[in-house]
């Protein structure tokens, strides 16, 4: 209201150019976005340059040959499988039925699988070292069960915008009219359709373990992360030369689901998923 | 599960305001639980993955060492010396970092938002958010100290055009240099999470807008400024929290020496320990939680007044 009162009135002939213009600005590349772009890219790719030169070629060559490589990074994968099983098998089941029988749920399950993202890791495995019996606490593997917890936050959000992107309802419907079973519809009906999703919850899953530090070096346990870090006292290049390493190997595999992404909405038609949001499509469907 | 989903599926539509018809009180609260069932195995496993241990923390902040009974000398020795200091370093750290990437992440986000054309650029943007936003940590602990380190390639081309950062009270491992790096990860962060946001600006809006004659400047100054606020805030006090909790990047580049909370809560576990003060660290752990916890009610209210208009 305020808008109206205050805005000047046009004279009658600078209207529609001043329109045209509004919506000129929003298609065109104007200069403050190239400045602000151009500024975005210079800070990232820096610190990224100047580790490539500091790090030397030599390194990358090398780093696979240095002892506790191997068994650190066995650890680390073999923790990134168990976690990504335990998260895919716990959120998909959970997120599909919110979906269909308790929507009023998605807003709840929103802010609880949020919560990872600020509570403290350094905090949690205070705790968690407290409370975990013996025979967990003896294991590596303790910090999986840990993991899946750290995870939920990109998982859940994936696979919500994977459920949003299509008419799951109508689909399960369908499915289920046409005698399809519960566990058959989930497998053949919903799954594929949520291909995508799953793929990028695998994936944001695997990278957050194979970066995470705080719980593992504060576990006493020698992952990946924690092997670079120790590492450095030997040699700095070749630690800052598997950090790089680590950094592409998981931006190659988010570029190829994004890109997975764009062709599956292609094919079937529904909104696109990019890891966390979906594109909007106009369906005149409220959730 | 399955069975339960079965039980109601042939075509009812769930419709939970149906059942709360007055004579069926009981029933639909039978409807309701066995309804909730589905949630079940979840809600167990972030009960005793995420609230079992902050309890437990919670409790140990009050409980003298070695299973002894109640007592308040770890919180007394939390929120006093050093620990205090800590505290009020990671407060203000953690308001930088999360302010100025807010305000950057917003920046870049509408860039790649309204650049309708450029699909590419918009892939590649949030990708690489995605992965920037991961990656927190000891990789990007290395990456800064070989670009700004005091003998960085960064440090060295400043110094080159005479403006040696290191001249001028800059140092990588003091608070300046942990908040250049922690928006390496915030930024991205913030254009994760504003995106959404964005994405609910109705191109109408802009039209009336601009139909009614609002230059640019108004249509942000009334419209599009006060639709974005509460999530903008929102967001700002995510990446606060995000900030507070990070731990590996400062211990990996400063080796400690900065007094931040979660430095010091770690320290406690690695076994740096006057004897008598076993639980100061738990007690430093309620502390930070408590602090997180009020941001977060903020930011709950907050997303309450976002979502009116963004559904």
């Amino acid at each position: 209201m305020a808008a109206i009162d205050q805005a000047p009135a046009p004279p009658a002939a600078g209207r529609p150019s001043r329109a045209r213009r509004a919506a000129g600005q929003r298609d065109g590349f104007t200069p403050w976005r190239w400045l602000i772009l151009i500024v975005a890219g210079v800070y990232f790719l820096i610190p990224l340059y100047a580790a490539v030169r500091f790090a030397g070629w030599g390194s990358f060559r090398s780093v696979i040959h240095q002892s506790g490589f191997a068994s650190s990074l066995g650890l680390s994968v073999r923790l990134a499988a168990i976690t990504t099983v335990i998260t895919l098998a716990l959120m998909l089941p959970t997120a599909v039925y919110v979906h269909l029988r308790l929507p009023r749920l998605r807003r709840l399950l929103e802010g609880i699988t949020i919560l990872p993202i600020v509570i403290p890791p350094v905090v949690l495995i205070v705790g968690l070292l407290q409370v975990a019996p013996g025979f967990l606490k003896s294991t590596p593997y303790l910090l999986a069960l840990a993991y899946v917890v750290l995870a939920m936050p990109f998982a859940y959000r994936s696979i919500d915008a994977g459920l949003r992107a299509f008419d799951l309802k109508t689909l399960v419907e369908a499915s289920n009219s046409l005698g399809a079973g519960w566990p058959s519809t989930l497998w053949r009906v919903v799954l594929p359709n949520l291909t995508t999703a799953v793929l990028s919850a695998t994936v944001l899953t695997v990278a957050l373990v194979l970066g995470e530090y705080t719980m593992a070096s504060l576990d006493l346990y020698q992952t990946f992360p924690v092997w670079i870090v120790v590492f450095d006292q030997t040699s700095g290049p070749i630690s800052v030369a598997a950090s790089l390493l680590a950094l592409f190997v998981t931006w190659l595999f988010l570029l190829a689901i994004t890109m997975l992404g764009g062709r599956q909405a292609r094919r079937t038609g529904g909104g696109e998923v990019a890891l966390f949001s979906v594109a909007r499509r106009d369906t005149g469907r409220t959730s | 599960m399955d069975e339960l989903v079965a039980a109601e599926a042939p075509g009812i539509p769930p419709d939970p305001g149906a059942a709360a018809t007055p004579a069926g009180g009981a029933v639909s609260l039978a409807r309701g639980l066995r309804r909730a069932a589905g949630v079940v195995p979840f809600g167990v496993y972030m009960a005793l993955g995420l609230i079992a241990p902050l309890i437990a923390v919670a409790i140990g902040a009050f409980q003298a060492p070695n299973g002894g009974g109640f007592t308040l000398s770890n919180v007394k020795t939390a929120t006093h010396g050093v620990y205090l200091h800590g505290f009020s370093q990671s407060i203000q750290l953690s308001i930088i970092a999360a302010v100025l990437p807010g305000i950057f992440g917003l920046l870049i986000a509408y860039a790649i938002w309204s650049a309708k054309r450029g699909a590419v650029l918009r892939r590649v943007a949030i990708t690489a958010s995605g992965v920037f936003a991961n990656f927190g940590g000891v990789p990007l602990a290395f990456l800064f100290i070989a670009t700004l380190g005091s003998s960085g390639l960064a440090t060295r081309w400043l110094a080159d055009i005479g403006f040696d950062p290191y001249q001028h009270g800059f140092s990588l491992y003091s608070l300046s240099g942990v908040i250049v790096v922690y928006m390496y990860f915030q930024i991205p962060l913030m254009v994760l999470v504003i995106l959404p946001a964005l994405e609910g600006l109705r191109p109408a809006w802009r039209e009336a807008a601009a139909n009614m004659g609002a230059r640019t400047w108004q249509y942000w100054r009334y419209v599009g400024g006060p639709v974005l606020m509460p999530s903008f805030l929102g967001c700002v006090l995510l990446l606060f929290g995000s900030s507070l909790s990070a731990y590996a990047t400062a211990e990996a580049m400063t080796s400690g020496t900065i007094p931040l909370t979660s430095i010091q809560i770690g320290s406690f576990l690695n076994g740096n320990v006057l004897p008598g003060q076993e639980n100061v660290g738990k007690a430093l752990g309620l502390g930070l939680v408590i602090i997180i916890a009020v941001a977060m009610g903020i930011y709950v209210i907050l997303q309450r007044r976002a979502a009116r208009w963004l559904q």
